[in-house]
């Protein structure tokens, strides 16, 4: 489904990526993880099509397509989800409204019809029991005067209505306390099909232990410096990440971040 | 903010055309024979040429102000034409005898004064150029007692509730644009509501300026007598056109012991070009007097057209326990020009006022709030909550605020509020990733923004204004 080969990418001089090459199939949960300035957050935002980030080198292909040629709203719109590990507060706009309007441009760009506020209000009902949170979340301004908690809880929420093929989850993890946690865990898993795909950035083995990967990719200054199956996440719990920063070159040649096991 | 934000193409102003109608227009120039012949044209009676000529020689001895926060070469007021008016109309018996083609041109502009209007229960009065063409509902309201026709027909039909009011809230002599309105306004709309009625349905004036090189100068004076309620609705277009027009128009609202008006204003006066080329100058003077014991007034507006909008909706809470409010949405894109806001004047006890104000710019436009909030010696236990934000989209354009306090009394409460955003790449970035466009997401984050004053329009315009703001900033960012 997703194929990444040798990709690059830099915030003005500052090379950020350097050479990743992963590839996801339908029906598997892959884990990104890594130390602080790694480049987890950046692969999220530069497969979602950030403008700040430009791709020096390499490709991404999504469904056979090239994802770095699409805009970030077609990306969206053929079902690449961003969990945003800083998700953006819009005043006055109600997650309802904000949620039927995307799914409305979702549906559009598959040539199908918009959904009237009646049905969508059926559908949300449904995803919202499907990830067990509450209904209330609806009539509140998108983000607006939320918890750290209730924001990483609402790009749940948007993930269970849009239904995305690829979700990828940015730190949405951080800062949520256990019960939070599972919440977002129970949401995540709920929504796993054979069909779809997520990708888990995280700095902690923890959410792995609700979120099982089928592999796990350690990422160090902007490559890919180890991957392996869900042992591999409690390794690094248990021996921290220097073992495997400090054994990578600063230059590794690319064979030693292949992709898969 | 980044080259992507600029990306996106301007739409076009689409009210921006033309009609071909033969008009009756005074030869450019203004002199006490300008405000002899607009007052013959009209058939006046002599007050109110008397209140035209002392209004005349009052604006000679005013000069232009220029404290607001708006630059304009300066204007030739000998090169305008003061009057204009489609040939066809003369006084009218009814909608049918119209010239068709200025049916057309209201159609075009979504303003049906047919058949539709009635369906949706708006009566419209419709102001081309200088004259009214057309006001609908008119049977149905007078059943009620109310009075709801052009400002000509008041003049003719009801002299003694003209002279009465005119000039009682905003006087001639009150600012210079006021000054040359009063000595040259050519028509405008009129309503009294009498006592205890509730008018059941919104009212409505359409202006439309078509002429080039003419100067349109309306007024607008709504009384609302003892216990009457009426809520009003005016929007205005123009065509595209290379020069400037100035549009200096007055309006007095009236409310009477227990009395309430609602006045909302969807603007949208062509802007003028990108560049700033064209465009018209809005120098409005608009004013109500919450004369009556718990009598209320409330500004709703949404300005996103005019090359330069100079406008100050205000109240005067005359009335103990009278209540005041604004809601307004000002956007300037391009090289558009706001200074506006509101005065409240707190004359009466226990007297309250609300302010609330969302002012966008974009592009290089530049967008000031002025409010004054004063609180007279007497009037003991006033309140006023003002609540002041700006949003800014893009990094050329400015936001000001000049907010002016004055309180006569220790047991008054004035609180003052204030904000300013920006719409970051971020947001934008946000909700294209849930697959909305650049546009989308502009309009959503806006209408966000500016919820707490469409909340307080009229359920069918307040749609037409959240359109409007996308259209307006269109173009803006990316």
């Amino acid at each position: 489904m997703l194929e990444i080969k040798d990709l690059h990418a830099a915030i003005g001089d500052r090379e950020i990526l350097k050479g990743i090459s992963l590839s996801v199939a339908t029906g598997e949960v892959h884990a990104i993880m890594g130390p602080n300035g790694s480049g987890k957050s950046t692969l999220a935002q530069v497969l979602a099509g950030h403008p700040g980030y430009e791709v020096t080198r390499g490709s991404a292909t999504y469904d056979g397509e090239d994802l770095l040629a699409l805009p970030p709203e077609e990306r969206a719109q053929k079902g690449l989800f961003l969990a945003f590990q800083y998700p953006v507060e819009i005043p006055g706009v109600t997650n309802a409204y904000f949620l039927r309007a995307a799914f409305n441009e979702i549906r559009k760009s598959r040539g199908q019809d918009e959904i009237d506020p009646m049905d969508f209000r059926d559908l949300v009902e449904e995803r919202l029991r499907l990830v067990d949170m509450d209904p209330d979340m609806l009539s509140r301004a998108v983000n607006a005067g939320f918890s750290g908690g209730e924001k990483k809880r609402n790009e749940i929420l948007q993930m269970a209505v849009l239904g995305p093929r690829l979700a990828i989850l940015d730190e949405t993890d951080s800062g949520l306390d256990i019960d939070a946690l599972r919440v977002v865990a129970h949401g995540v898993n709920s929504l796993r099909r054979p069909d779809n795909a997520t990708i888990v950035v995280t700095h902690y083995q923890r959410l792995l232990n609700y979120i099982v990967p089928d592999q796990v990719h350690v990422l160090a200054a902007g490559r890919i410096v180890r991957s392996g199956g869900k042992d591999l996440a409690l390794e690094l719990e248990a021996k921290g990440y220097d073992w495997l920063v400090d054994a990578a070159p600063a230059s590794a040649p690319a064979g030693v971040a292949g992709a898969g096991v | 903010m980044s080259t992507a934000i600029e990306n996106l193409v301007n739409r076009d102003y689409q009210y921006g055309f033309v009609t071909d109608v033969e008009a009756d227009t005074l030869p450019r120039g203004l002199s006490e024979e300008t405000v002899r012949q607009i007052s013959a044209k009209k058939r006046e009676p002599a007050f109110l040429l008397e209140w035209r000529l002392r209004a005349y020689r009052r604006w000679l001895t005013m000069k232009e102000p220029h404290w607001s926060n708006v630059t304009y070469p300066a204007i030739d007021y000998q090169s305008a034409s003061y009057y204009s008016a489609p040939k066809s109309a003369k006084t009218l018996g009814s909608l049918d005898e119209v010239d068709p083609e200025l049916l057309r041109t209201y159609e075009r502009l979504g303003i049906s004064l047919t058949e539709q209007k009635r369906i949706s229960g708006v009566a419209v009065d419709a102001i081309f150029d200088s004259v009214s063409v057309g006001t609908t509902m008119k049977t149905e309201l007078a059943k009620l007692g109310i009075i709801f026709c052009s400002f000509g027909e008041a003049v003719q039909e009801h002299p003694e509730l003209v002279q009465k009011y005119l000039g009682s809230v905003v006087p001639y002599s009150d600012n210079f644009f006021a000054a040359l309105n009063a000595a040259v306004f050519s028509d405008g709309s009129f309503c009294y509501v009498p006592k205890g009625v509730q008018c059941p349905m919104e009212l409505s004036t359409y202006f439309r300026i078509n002429s080039a090189d003419t100067g349109q100068f309306e007024r607008t004076l709504i009384i609302a007598d003892e216990g009457a309620s009426v809520s009003y609705l005016e929007g205005c277009t123009a065509p595209r056109r290379d020069t400037n027009q100035l549009h200096a128009a007055v309006v007095e609202l009236v409310a009477l012991d227990h009395a309430s008006i609602k006045y909302s204003t969807v603007q949208n006066w062509y802007a003028g070009d990108s560049e700033g080329k064209g465009g018209i100058y809005n120098f409005v003077t608009k004013r109500g007097k919450a004369a009556g014991v718990r009598s209320k007034i409330s500004w709703t507006q949404v300005e996103t057209g005019s090359a330069i909008t100079w406008k100050y909706p205000s109240v005067i809470l005359q009335g103990d326990h009278s209540t005041g409010e604004f809601y307004s949405v000002a956007v300037v894109n391009n090289r558009q020009q706001a200074d506006t806001g509101t005065k409240m004047i707190h004359m009466g006890r226990d007297t309250k006022s609300t302010i609330i104000s969302k002012g966008i710019s974009a592009g290089r436009g530049n967008n000031s709030y002025r409010g004054q909030v004063k609180v007279l010696r007497k009037a003991e236990g006033a309140r006023n909550y003002t609540q002041c934000d700006s949003m800014l989209i893009g990094n050329q354009c400015g936001a000001h605020t000049f907010p002016y306090i004055e309180v006569g009394n220790n047991s008054s409460v004035v609180e003052h509020e204030a904000s300013t955003s920006k719409i970051g790449e971020d947001q934008i970035f946000y909700c294209k990733q849930r697959g909305l466009s650049a546009e989308h997401a502009i309009s959503l984050i806006v209408s966000g923004f500016c919820k707490e004053v469409f909340q307080n329009l009229p359920m069918e315009f307040a749609l037409e204004a959240q359109q409007l703001l996308g259209i307006t900033l269109e173009g803006s960012v990316g």
